[in-house]
């Protein structure tokens, strides 16, 4: 088992990061009063544990008793019958998907879900009608249709099913649904708290960590909680005893990114360009997401430049990424900014050295 | 074991006025012809609208004379055409007086959030805009109106076409000052038992921009999460607004002209996990207050604010819009105009070099020595300055 699974905390008490957010949250379901919840902050940060917690808090241990299900379901929409197949994770107390994974018929299986959760009200032991649980990920990447739906879905159902919705940018969710839920906004732990998480894993672990070690894992990873333990478990494998040059190994994607960075300011012509695309391929083949490829070569790029040309270069940056969410195929995109690059540096080349 | 379910009512809806005269501050006459009600969110629309057919028609008659539809329901063509029409079509008893209510002998149909009309794209092979469901919509009301009042709600009345505007009696929703707003929240805090002191109210007045559910809202949120006894710092962290401390480095970090300060500062405000819209609405009002500034580099900061919010509306990416947004800042505070001091340290030195309309006289070395440099120091300067006018005249604004 992963330390970043084997770890997670179980409960609110167990939190470390978040405490105050825990405590109130755990005040919140002691009084029975959970209203619909909107958890948002950057990825690693500790949202899922923070509502996984919070779960179990609500129901007990039976929480964690989950089956994951491909579900179908069948849409009347109109003119037309839809079959939607997504994958579920649920517990007799509640259910957790992402429906945006639907596309844009994402509208239809947050209607029905809820719906159906609606008809299977549970009762609790004393015979009162109790309510279940629907979480939602990627909230901030639902349609705009979907969302609306939404809105309108947790108005009409709100006594039978609580929405917990889970996304990392809240500016993404239209203000109707954040107007009806409770905002709760987890940043990112501090390098600091990283670091007594580390500590407390190679204690758990029985691990010697040199001075520093840890700081160093917590600095890499860029406040990035799940980063920084899956880091330290991949330094664990790699070479224990620790020691204290011990390199923490990057990503091998990130390197891959640094490489195209660095043969795209040796050489700027459409055969550079052409090679480029084959390596930005590579990493589209392999589940890299887009944006990230977009950013990290941005953030390579920025490292190698002149102070004068960073402006320009982070502003096509912005403007190529916003282009590539409007459009279908995202390899144009980034190629079409890498070689907006090109043109950039080399007429600044020419410009200074003639 | 699944928890019991208490009554976890928004207070929004809990307190929501059910008659006309309970409304905040909207003191219009209210008459019953076809009524389009304009304005910015949470200023009581939908409440007036709602308050006025329950005071006509009564608890009873109410679910059958009043048809509500929001827009979250499906109001495209097809909508107007079956629902809206066959509601509209059926004719009512005549004026009969039913426990103490009016009950006249029209129907009402309210049309919340009027302006965004619109077909579902998806299962059709083409996509009607708002005007096209209006039209329809404006049919049905000629042929029904002895039978059926529209009520529309909406935030543009820009966005409603002429034909329905001007059938309608229409009245425009203010945004509510902070003193309507305070004593309804005051309201609210003593009837659910809040100690809310006097900084918290006018943080919450401040942060509501006017939006009285918004307030309402976050008065609920923050007394869920942080119990009786609500802070301003309590309101902040429910609202989401960003701290003034964070926006004040950020613009720090823009005037520093060092780009990887403001960088690291972009990053660190993602990971605090603030939302940039929010940091686009407080930066653009920093900037506007910001006296420093000229009207052409606020101008120009401000452009760039609004296409940056328009990014981010479609789905971008919040570190580049940020990241962009900054950058563009940066670029705009380095070509600042003249500060007064240099003006003022210019003027000492023309005072003191005007002598040198004294070169033909004889003076001696040293003296003709001091008005030499003096002069260079003045002349150099400005004819930069007078050339970069010519390229500005003939090339605009350039980085």
């Amino acid at each position: 088992m992963l330390w970043v699974d084997k770890y997670r905390p179980k409960t609110l008490d167990q939190v470390m990061v978040h405490t105050d957010i825990a405590h109130n949250l755990k005040k919140l379901v002691t009084e029975q009063d959970s209203p619909h919840l909107l958890f948002y902050g950057p990825s690693g940060s500790g949202k899922k544990t923070l509502i996984m917690a919070l779960l179990r808090q609500m129901f007990g241990p039976g929480a964690e008793k989950v089956k994951v299900e491909n579900r179908t379901w069948k849409i009347d929409a109109g003119s037309r019958s839809l079959d939607l197949e997504l994958t579920t994770l649920s517990s007799a107390n509640h259910i957790e998907m992402s429906p945006s994974d639907a596309g844009f018929q994402d509208r239809y299986i947050v209607q029905e879900v809820i719906k159906e959760m609606a008809k299977n009200r549970p009762i609790d032991t004393k015979g009162k009608k109790g309510f279940k649980v629907l979480v939602l990920n990627d909230v901030d990447k639902l349609s705009r249709e979907a969302q609306h739906s939404l809105r309108r879905t947790m108005e009409k159902y709100s006594a039978y099913c609580r929405l917990i919705l889970c996304c990392n940018s809240s500016s993404r969710v239209t203000e109707a649904i954040r107007s009806r839920c409770l905002n709760v906004r987890i940043n990112a732990p501090s390098e600091e708290q990283i670091v007594q998480v580390l500590e407390f894993i190679g204690k758990k672990e029985g691990l010697q960590l040199p001075p520093g070690f840890a700081a160093r894992i917590a600095e890499k990873s860029n406040r990035n909680l799940r980063r920084a333990i899956l880091s330290f478990e991949t330094c664990r494998v790699l070479q224990y005893p620790f020691t204290n040059k011990q390199a923490i190994p990057p990503m091998d994607w990130e390197e891959y990114i640094s490489e195209i960075a660095s043969d795209i300011m040796k050489e700027q012509s459409p055969k550079r360009l052409f090679q480029v695309r084959g390596k930005l391929y590579e990493l589209l083949i392999n589940c890299i997401p887009p944006e990230i490829i977009l950013k990290r070569l941005l953030y390579e790029l920025l490292r190698k430049l002149d102070a004068e040309l960073k402006h320009e270069v982070c502003h096509w940056a912005a403007y190529y990424e916003y282009r590539m969410r409007l459009g279908q195929k995202a390899i144009f995109h980034i190629e079409a900014f890498v070689a907006k690059f090109m043109s950039i540096y080399k007429s600044f080349l020419i410009a200074t050295f003639g | 074991m699944a928890p019991i379910l208490q009554s976890t009512q928004p207070w929004v809806e809990k307190y929501r006025p059910k008659q006309v005269k309970d409304v905040a501050h909207q003191d219009e006459v209210v008459r019953c012809p076809h009524m389009l009600f304009y304005g910015p969110p949470g200023t009581g629309k939908t409440t007036t609208a709602l308050a006025i057919a329950h005071q006509l028609f009564g608890p009873e008659l109410y679910k059958s004379r009043v048809l509500e539809l929001n827009a979250s329901d499906d109001r495209g063509i097809n909508v107007v055409r079956t629902k809206i029409k066959d509601f509209a079509a059926v004719a009512v008893g005549t004026n009969q007086r039913k426990s103490g209510y009016p009950c006249p002998p029209f129907k009402i149909i309210v049309l919340d959030e009027a302006d965004s009309m619109t077909e579902d794209a998806q299962f059709y092979d083409f996509t009607p805009s708002t005007t096209a469901v209006q039209n329809a919509l404006r049919r049905t009301m000629e042929t029904y109106s002895k039978v059926t009042r529209f009520f529309f709600i909406c935030n543009y009345v820009s966005r409603i076409i002429e034909p329905l505007a001007s059938r309608c009696a229409k009245f425009r929703f203010k945004p509510l000052s902070e003193e309507i707003m305070s004593s309804r929240i005051l309201y609210i805090s003593q009837e659910e038992g809040l100690c809310l002191d006097a900084e918290a109210l006018s943080t919450l007045s401040s942060i509501s921009h006017g939006d009285l559910r918004r307030a309402i809202t976050y008065l609920q949120s923050a007394a869920r999460l942080f119990g009786s006894s609500i802070s301003s710092e309590n309101l902040i962290s429910v609202s989401g607004v960003v701290p003034a401390k964070v926006v004040e480095e950020l613009l720090k970090a823009c005037k520093s002209g060092n780009f990887d300060l403001a960088n690291k500062e972009v990053n660190n405000f993602i990971a605090e996990g603030y939302p940039a819209s929010q940091m686009l609405t407080q930066l653009f009002e920093s900037i506007v207050e910001d006296n420093d500034l000229s009207d052409e580099q606020k101008a120009r900061i401000s452009k760039k604010l609004g296409e940056a919010d328009k990014c981010l509306v479609d789905g971008a990416d919040e570190y580049l819009q940020l990241l962009d947004v900054v950058s563009n800042t940066m670029k705009a505070f380095s070509n600042m105009p003249e500060t007064f001091a240099y003006k003022f340290s210019v003027g000492v030195l023309g005072f003191l070099v005007w002598a040198h309309h004294m070169f033909t006289v004889g003076l001696d070395v040293d003296t003709s020595a001091y008005f030499t440099a003096a002069t260079m120091i003045i002349a150099v300067p400005t004819g930069i300055k007078i050339f970069s006018w010519f390229d500005k005249i003939r090339f605009g604004v350039r980085f």
